[in-house]
């Protein structure tokens, strides 16, 4: 493949978007970050461990699909950052389950959706997923 | 109240990974809507689901107004041996619903 000019510009804007994803920081609002203080009783939360699939753009913010999976955790957290009140839902997996789940939210705006949580060990991990709502769906 | 709607295999593997599909009819109510008369619509929501496989627990959960009407959750757990899986769902009323469904091993 020869360096044309066009190729040239779509390398450098690929390269441009691939430094600017991990660079994403997740910041959490108050009431999202008091949320996850009371879910891991201030114990350090890191990345990684869990997994979190969610629609890149929801069109309906009534209805969001999300997928997680946390391999042997104890305990999820699900939490929308920008909704009135962060909380979506808490589950807890007993020995027989394999701590994954899906689930339909609902998602005020275009927000981070975070899941936290707690491994067997009792550590805490959390990942955190952008979704851009074209229609709100938290009522007037 | 509300009526489930679950999709559970009737026979598995023993030590098999089975997924469940559950979906309940339920409006969600989050009190935060307003009706006509500009009055806020009180919440009424299935705030809890628990499930179990002979008596263990397999996954229970806490829902918050944030899950969607006709909550629908999706699950996953290995059969150990032939059993009773028991699904239940508490409204906010304190009403609740129950399914039970049998898996064998063959």
């Amino acid at each position: 493949m020869s360096l044309t000019r066009r190729n040239a510009l779509v390398l450098g804007s690929a390269a441009f978007v691939v430094t600017l994803v991990p660079l994403h920081a997740f910041a959490a609002s108050e009431k999202t970050m008091a949320d996850i203080k009371a879910f891991s009783g201030g114990a350090a939360v890191s990345n990684g461990g869990i997994d979190l699939t969610t629609p890149e753009i929801a069109e309906n913010g009534n209805t969001v699909p999300v997928q997680f999976s946390a391999p042997g955790a104890k305990r999820v957290m699900i939490l929308a950052d920008g909704n009135p009140s962060p909380g979506v839902g808490t589950f807890n997996f007993g020995a027989l389950g394999d701590a994954s789940g899906s689930i339909r939210i609902r998602l005020a705006g275009t927000q981070d959706v975070v899941a936290i949580a707690e491994m067997a060990d009792g550590t805490y991990v959390q990942i955190a997923k952008t979704v851009k709502v074209t229609i709100g769906g938290c009522g007037g | 109240m509300a009526k489930a709607r679950v999709k559970v295999p009737k026979t598995a593997a023993a030590g098999e990974l089975v997924t469940i599909k559950t979906l309940v009819n339920h409006k969600m109510e989050s009190g935060r809507r307003k009706g006509k008369d500009g009055k806020v619509i009180p919440r009424k929501i299935i705030n809890a689901f628990s499930a179990t496989f002979g008596g263990e627990n397999v996954v229970s959960a806490k829902f918050e107004p944030a899950i969607s009407t006709n909550p629908y959750f999706q699950f996953s757990f290995t059969v150990p041996s032939t059993g009773d899986l028991v699904m239940k769902w508490t409204d906010d009323d304190g009403s609740t619903v129950e399914k039970t469904k049998t898996i064998t091993v063959a």
